[in-house]
């Protein structure tokens, strides 16, 4: 890796505690990632994405900066990437999936914080999340009572902080609200990047959301197969990476890999044995580096081969409708899109114990592993109904942060369920 | 054939020696800080034809023995049907987790609960409570057992219980009283996790603490139904893994 210290130092990093964490995130990536067997050659490239995951992309977002483009950051998979790029934006998701800066963090939000909320407000605090240092806007939403009023502590903190408001439920007054809401973003887009959206440039941005959209949707199909072409591991690493990567590159390296994986199939090539247990992962969002349930899970011997998850299917599974003529159009199409991703913030989300049981049955899963972190309430609530849902398919749940000392409970509750699959 | 079975729990280390699904030897002794070398000298004052190992740390023996392993919950399971064949729920208050484990007719696990990351109704929180009031952790339970009047611990984590002991005893309580407070509380926490099956059949105290008869008789008084506590409730685990090590069928 190239020398970036002086780019990190003027972003404003704290370079000590920096240098820290790129050595912590090395070591773990060789130990999670690089130890693996039978990696699909196409994985090499997102290697290289993740050894240069705080520099040559973030030198290629500040040249950006300097071209005149605005960078937006976000948290969720509600913010509609579409209009970010329709005024030549860059679009990216910011640092949240590590245990960093939680001293720092809890001097302004409580101990008791879901750990993707500390992790966002630590990465900022401690001076280590270059990303958010980039952003023209950083994009907040009312997914959870937690990031609502963290947002309210972050635009204190940064002073760049837009909040969009997520109803609660589906019904007509909740789906007008929301595309008020996606015309407010719209508007502000505008007056951030002083560009106008226009049909044409709307028609563009979706065309390049909706392939990237495809090529993680083709991934996903892929996992299907026994043997699995890719380990969980891998295929959450490239959802993670699809948040802040190029789009276009993105897409092409993605489908690359897939034609690789679409040859493995065809040749009954695995990382795992056929017959090997088969788990699907639901529940809270794993910001990268978050590997922790899937190492566990791949660590003993069975393959996660789907994520019910914002990182993962949520994200991609339901494509925006290019068929508009006008912006007006562009936009209710838009809304429509979004309001159709099943978070456990919504109330009643029945969609989403349909969409975990049809994922079980498409990806030929074994078990459902669902995953909240703790203090999570939504999701760890709703861990009720799908348990209830699935019905004799075998069920287990599960609670936790980033941190390593539950590790070894966490393994043999893990092993335990997966024993109780043979 | 001689078959052996090793539970390397966060306290102690259980070997349990079967021939013909006979048990015919066991040996216990403490973790400590050197685990594998403990293991080895159970290897070697047992010697067996095939090994099983278990426990929290099972896998310094896969690793360093190549030896094959199973979790707790699977040994427990096997285990508990070994000595009771009506066994449906397993409770077992471990070192540093508690367990409620519900089998199936065939006796295979259906379900498990599990604490994590916190030792509050665990055996060390029993350990800590015990030595705080100066007692034994085997002379624990039947002093427990002394107390006349009943007064309630609010709090169960290990660290706030401390502090609410510390200013129980400040106030004069007898420490048989407070031993008894702190003995109802995890049993309260324990049934809660029970109740979460529909009991039936014969429900197992599995693991150390059910030699302790003070947790036994609360867990009937809470469950409103007989305990059953084997001869050697601590070696549920390694003979559980025994058995699966002499059938191979893993």
């Amino acid at each position: 890796m190239a020398d970036y210290t002086e780019m990190w130092r003027n972003l404003g990093l704290n370079l000590e505690n920096h240098a820290g964490l790129l050595a912590v995130l090395g070591e773990g990536y060789k130990n999670i990632y690089l130890s693996q067997k039978g990696r699909p050659k196409g994985m090499e490239y997102f290697d290289f994405v993740i050894s240069e995951v705080h520099g040559l992309r973030i030198k290629e977002i500040a040249d950006a900066k300097k071209a005149g483009r605005k960078v937006v950051g976000t948290f969720c998979v509600y913010v509609p990437e579409e209009i970010v790029l329709a005024a030549d934006g860059v679009c990216i998701g910011l640092c949240a999936g590590a245990e960093v800066g939680s001293d720092e963090a809890e001097k302004f939000i409580p101990r008791n914080t879901c750990a993707l909320i500390k992790a966002f407000m630590g990465f900022k605090l401690a001076g280590l999340c270059p990303y958010v240092e980039l952003t023209d806007l950083i994009v907040g939403e009312t997914t959870c009572d937690g990031k609502k009023k963290a947002y309210e502590i972050f635009q204190n903190i940064t002073g760049r902080v837009y909040v969009m408001e997520i109803p609660n439920m589906k019904n007509e007054e909740s789906k007008k609200l929301w595309q008020s809401e996606v015309v407010r973003f719209k508007e502000t887009v505008e007056a951030i990047t002083g560009k106008t959206i226009t049909v044409e440039n709307l028609k563009k941005g979706a065309s390049l959301v909706n392939a990237k959209r495809r090529a993680l949707q083709r991934l996903s199909g892929l996992r299907a197969s026994d043997p699995a072409p890719i380990s969980g591991l891998d295929a959450l690493l490239i959802n993670q990476v699809s948040f802040y990567d190029d789009p276009v590159r993105f897409t092409q390296m993605t489908n690359k890999l897939c034609d690789e994986l679409e040859e493995r199939v065809k040749q009954g090539i695995g990382v795992a044995p056929k017959g090997a247990r088969r788990v699907l992962v639901s529940g809270s969002p794993m910001a990268i580096p978050n590997w922790k349930l899937h190492s566990i899970i791949e660590g003993s011997g069975a393959v996660v081969v789907g994520e019910e998850s914002c990182v993962g299917e949520r994200n991609f599974r339901d494509l925006l409708d290019e068929s508009f003529s006008t912006v007006d159009e562009a936009l209710q199409k838009m809304a429509d899109r979004y309001l159709q991703i099943d978070c456990a913030c919504f109330t009643p989300n029945d969609e989403r114990l349909g969409n975990i049981k049809s994922m079980t049955e498409k990806l030929h899963a074994n078990g459902v592993i669902h995953y909240a972190l703790q203090f999570c309430t939504p999701y760890m609530m709703e861990a009720y109904k799908v348990e209830k849902a699935l019905g004799s398919i075998p069920f287990m749940r599960m609670e936790t942060d980033y941190s390593m000392e539950d590790v070894g409970q966490l393994k043999t509750r893990v092993e335990a369920f997966l024993e109780m699959l043979k | 054939m001689k078959a052996l079975g090793i539970d390397i729990g966060s306290r102690y280390i259980k070997g349990a020696l079967i021939d013909k699904g006979e048990w015919i030897d066991y040996k216990k002794s403490g973790t400590t800080f050197n685990p594998l070398e403990k293991c080895n000298e159970m290897l070697r004052e047992m010697p067996a034809d095939r090994v099983v190992a278990t426990g929290y740390g099972r896998h310094l023996l896969e690793v360093h023995g190549n030896i094959k392993t199973i979790t707790e919950i699977k040994a427990f399971a096997r285990g508990s049907r070994a000595f009771f064949s009506k066994c449906y729920t397993i409770i077992d208050i471990g070192g540093q987790d508690t367990k409620v484990i519900a089998l199936n007719e065939a006796g295979n696990v259906w379900k498990f609960e599990m604490n994590d990351r916190c030792a509050a109704g665990t055996g060390k929180f029993m350990e800590i409570m015990a030595k705080n009031l100066g007692y034994s952790l085997e002379e624990f339970g039947s002093y427990a057992l002394t107390a006349h009047q009943e007064i309630q611990l609010s709090s169960m984590c290990t660290v706030f219980a401390e502090s609410e002991v510390v200013s129980l005893t400040a106030k004069g309580v007898a420490r048989e009283e407070i031993a008894m407070a702190i003995h109802r509380a995890i049993i309260n926490r324990v049934a809660s996790m029970a109740k979460r099956f529909s009991l039936q059949d014969e429900v197992v105290f599995a693991g150390g603490c059910a030699y302790n008869p003070c947790l036994k008789m609360l867990l009937e008084q809470n469950l409103k139904r007989n305990i059953c506590v084997a001869s050697a409730p601590e070696m549920t685990g390694a003979i559980g893994a025994a058995l699966f090590a002499e059938d191979d069928g893993m």
